[in-house]
């Protein structure tokens, strides 16, 4: 056997089928990336099968989507271009068959779906879900924050009434509640299996549930390889849905980008999932490879000025700078085109749309007599921050800012902060006076959106931004029903202010790239940024 | 006698190590700490407020002092406990023992490659100088040190993988659908080989085919420079002149005399060359998707995952420690010169 037949020999993957061990343990794995089995290349890792433990990472939120239910889920809809998303405005069952409300709006009462088991055979109860809820809420971290939102807090607001019915009490009406409970959080565990595993110091088995997940959702794990893939087997009794297009999902860690890019172009992978806008560009025009962009639901990229640095509170200068960005150019040549414009909006504000254009572009004359009538008209120096992970558009996007603020005679000194450091500095200590941000929600209201940004202390307020009406305003709107008649108007309201006092200057609402190889369909967007391997199938 | 005194050598030397191996460690423990970044803030996740920041900080016990933060480590450490490594949800040592053999069974690969090709590679050249041989042999060694391993990685990717198709998709040590051999040595190669499983060792092999190439490219410069150097040197001694004035034959005075001796040198090499390989290992890593060592460490500095970063410093510091020894043993029970007061 010469060297060539050799490696080509080792290469094809049909080759030894017979030989195979994978092939006893899953009988059909013969080819990768078949009908039955997809293959999705990642560049991150997966830290945890359970998104309630603290330190669980962005990337292993996709494992309680894929494999557990929740009570209730969001439908899809189509978007502008045609691709498939998420849709916040409609909740759908999904553990639960039905629900009500009581006519006050405070106490949920909802149905627990006939025949739902969990992988083990056992059926899904309401003390299931009640223990799962306490667990969100109790564990404290991130899982008690998402639940909070939801006006969630404490195990007292859930009873299991009898083993199908559950039953949520609120504080006070909320419209978050419910879609809170579609969000990737309040999954439902197979509390038998995990009272099993719990010990005295660890009462919600975290250590079990970390490596052993027990749900009753489409997907089983079939295998974890921390740091190199996870192997999704189709959970042939799923209840709460159609069965899945793929029997089996393998999903695997490739860090280098580049690498990446030439698996899905040779066609050796199904799938790549959070592509540069860059490779987004260019493989949309290359045969056999199929980009889905949706733009990332009210998330904006934006430029924030801080209000403890002295020249920014006087609201000219910060209207100054939002006059003197070059948006077109960054759109141009950091998003490469991809995502949706943030600028150059009317100058009223006629729709409670989030995210809408701004009333600003780039207009130097404007920006510099605004200059001109503050006490920084000879200008001033200020650091431009941005986070080194995600230098792929903030970089280009902070050099062209640093050449438009430089027009108005203001020195900006390019900081590039590392990934460990950017959540501290910039999110917690607040201390950036000049920096990219790039925060999106994951309950879709604008109200929800303000709430995190524009009051005082909050997290993605990275620039103390201050305002006693907008904060009125959005606490009176928070939990307002979206048909209540001040709802409109009281966002309307916010949204004006937020232009007026630009703390925030909007660039672009960036978008979500994934590449798949042809023939395979069904790909969804979810606010969560993770593949939804569920409606995925072979063409 | 000699044996009393080297063995009394051999013994000081290991006990040298202890305080390396503590002064490692107390080091480290201060770097990682004083790494920017605050990892509870980090790992709290997206929503993170200021409460589940501080509980997330107890969780991981970062609340204590730095002195009660380090007697614990050392504890931990005591038990065979090197915390669990969040970046990758982990326990330490069981990221360790997977992946440190996945990094040496390339870097040893490497090495053993680079040998094969550099040292008759670095003989001839010195045998026939400005011959062809030589200009090759410079033009390698050139090549191998101003080619950066990321670049001569993607390169090799890119003609063998995405233009003609023969190296398998890059993506890690072995394709999706087998499965890895039973560890023995945590070498997929030989473990497969143990297992008599030809199918599995040859997978394990094409997977590792490109990385190796990469790493031996990089590897092969110093090896046949002092190579060629040691055996320049001893074809100009007088002992080799002497022993062809004597009449032995060619190939006789080349492998007896002259390569015996230019090996020495070639040898302290390797040690050196070594640890180069390790480092470079990192970019290889992750061009190629490999589960190795080198990436996770990288990584885990990136998000300030300090039981990680302090597990991975603390192995490498084993490793060299370990070789740096064994190197002098070699050293001191081989050469005739020590142990003469």
């Amino acid at each position: 056997m010469n060297r060539r037949n050799f490696l080509k020999g080792a290469t094809t993957l049909s080759v030894g089928a017979s030989l195979l061990p994978l092939a006893q343990l899953i009988p059909q794995a013969a080819k990768a990336a078949t009908n039955e089995t997809a293959v999705v290349v990642f560049g991150g890792t997966i830290n945890s099968l359970d998104i309630h433990r603290s330190g669980t990472n962005r990337d292993s939120y996709q494992v309680a989507i894929n494999c557990y239910d929740r009570l209730v889920s969001f439908g899809t809809k189509q978007t502008a271009d045609g691709s498939l998303s998420y849709d916040f405005s409609n909740v759908q069952p999904e553990l639960a068959e039905s629900w009500e409300t009581s006519e006050d709006g405070t106490v949920m009462t909802f149905k627990i779906r006939e025949g739902a088991t969990f992988w083990d055979g056992k059926p899904v109860t309401a003390h299931d879900v009640k223990w799962s809820l306490d667990r969100a809420v109790s564990l404290g971290g991130f899982p008690t924050v998402q639940m909070k939102a939801g006006r969630l807090e404490s195990p007292d607001q859930f009873t299991a009434i009898d083993d199908r019915t559950f039953q949520i009490t609120l504080p006070f009406p909320s419209k978050l509640a419910l879609p809170d409970l579609a969000t990737p959080i309040p999954i439902i565990i197979n509390s038998e299996v995990a009272k099993a595993h719990a010990t005295e110091n660890d009462p919600w088995a975290t250590e079990y549930l970390h490596r052993n997940p027990a749900g009753s959702g489409a997907y089983k794990v079939l295998r974890w390889n921390a740091g190199e893939q996870l192997v999704y087997e189709r959970n042939e009794d799923w209840a709460c849905g159609p069965l899945p297009g793929y029997q089996r999902v393998m999903l695997r860690e490739v860090p280098a980008q580049s690498t990446r890019r030439a698996l899905i172009e040779r066609g050796s992978v199904s799938a790549s999932q959070n592509i540069p806008n860059k490779d987004a560009k260019e493989l949309a025009a290359k045969p056999g490879v199929k980009v889905v962009s949706t733009p990332i639901e009210n998330c904006i990229y934006s430029l924030c000025t801080n209000l403890d640095f002295e020249p920014f509170k006087d609201k000219r200068v910060r209207q100054a700078v939002a006059w003197s960005i070059p948006y077109e150019k960054i759109f141009e040549q950091a998003a490469y085109g991809q995502g949706v414009p943030m600028w150059g909006g009317g100058e009223q504000v006629t729709s409670i749309a989030w995210p809408q254009k701004s009333p600003y572009s780039q207009n130097l004359e404007k920006a510099r007599a605004l200059m001109a009538q503050t006490a920084y008209k000879d200008g001033f120096e200020v650091p431009l921050s941005f986070n080194l992970s995600v230098a792929d558009w903030a970089e280009p996007t902070a050099l062209l800012i640093q050449q438009g603020l430089a027009e108005i005679g203001i020195k900006a000194n390019i900081e590039k902060i590392p990934g460990a450091n950017w959540r501290t500095v910039a999110l917690v200590e607040k201390k950036l006076p000049l920096h990219l941000e790039n925060f999106g929600g994951w309950l879709n209201t604008p109200d929800y959106y303000f709430f995190w940004s524009y009051i005082k202390g909050n997290l993605f307020n990275s620039y103390n931004y201050d305002n006693p009406e907008m904060a009125k305003l959005i606490d009176d709107t928070l939990d307002m029903a979206v048909s209540h008649p001040d709802y409109a108007p009281n966002v309307t309201r916010m949204i004006e202010i937020a232009f007026e006092d630009i703390p925030r200057i909007p660039l672009w609402q960036p978008t979500l790239n994934v590449a798949f190889k042809e023939g395979v369909e069904g790909y969804e967007y979810w606010f969560h940024r993770q593949m939804d391997i569920r409606p995925l199938k072979p063409a | 006698m000699t044996l009393g005194v080297k063995s009394k050598r051999v013994l000081t030397r290991l006990l040298q190590a202890v305080p390396t191996v503590f002064g490692i460690l107390v080091v480290c423990f201060i770097l990682t700490r004083a790494l920017p970044g605050d990892p509870a803030a980090y790992f709290a996740g997206d929503m993170a407020d200021a409460a589940s920041i501080e509980q997330v900080r107890q969780n991981l016990g970062l609340d204590d002092p730095m002195p009660v933060q380090f007697v614990t480590y050392v504890s931990d450490l005591v038990q065979g406990d090197l915390g669990t490594a969040i970046s990758t949800g982990q326990p330490v040592t069981v990221e360790l023992a997977k992946r440190l053999p996945a990094s040496l069974e390339l870097t040893l690969g490497a090495l053993l490659l680079a040998l094969v090709v550099a040292v008759p590679l670095g003989v001839l050249a010195a045998t026939r100088p400005n011959s062809w041989v030589d200009h090759l042999c410079r033009f390698l060694v050139t090549a191998g040190v101003s080619l950066p391993t990321f670049f001569t990685g993607l390169a090799l990717l890119y003609v063998f993988y995405y233009l003609l198709g023969w190296a398998p998709p890059p993506m890690g040590r072995l394709d999706m659908m087998f499965l890895p051999p039973e560890s023995v040595t945590g070498f997929y190669t030989i473990d497969s080989l143990i297992a008599g499983d030809w199918a599995l060792f040859k997978a394990a092999l094409a997977q590792m085919a490109l990385p190796l190439i990469t790493l031996a490219l990089f590897t092969l410069a110093p090896i046949a420079r002092m190579t060629r150097a040691a055996m320049l040197q001893t074809l100009a001694s007088d002992y080799v002149r002497t022993a062809r004035a004597a009449g032995l034959s060619s190939s006789r005075v080349l492998v007896t005399y002259a390569f015996r001796n230019a090996l020495l040198p070639v040898i302290t090499t390797l040690g050196m060359v070594f640890s180069f390989v390790l480092g470079a290992n990192v970019l290889v890593e992750k061009v190629f998707a490999w589960p190795g060592i080198g990436s996770f460490a990288v990584e885990a500095l990136v998000v300030s995952d300090y039981a990680a970063v302090q597990g991975f410093v603390l192995s490498m510091a084993l490793l060299f420690v370990t070789l740096n020894l064994l190197i002098d043993v070699t050293y001191t029970l081989i050469d005739p010169r020590v142990g003469e007061d």
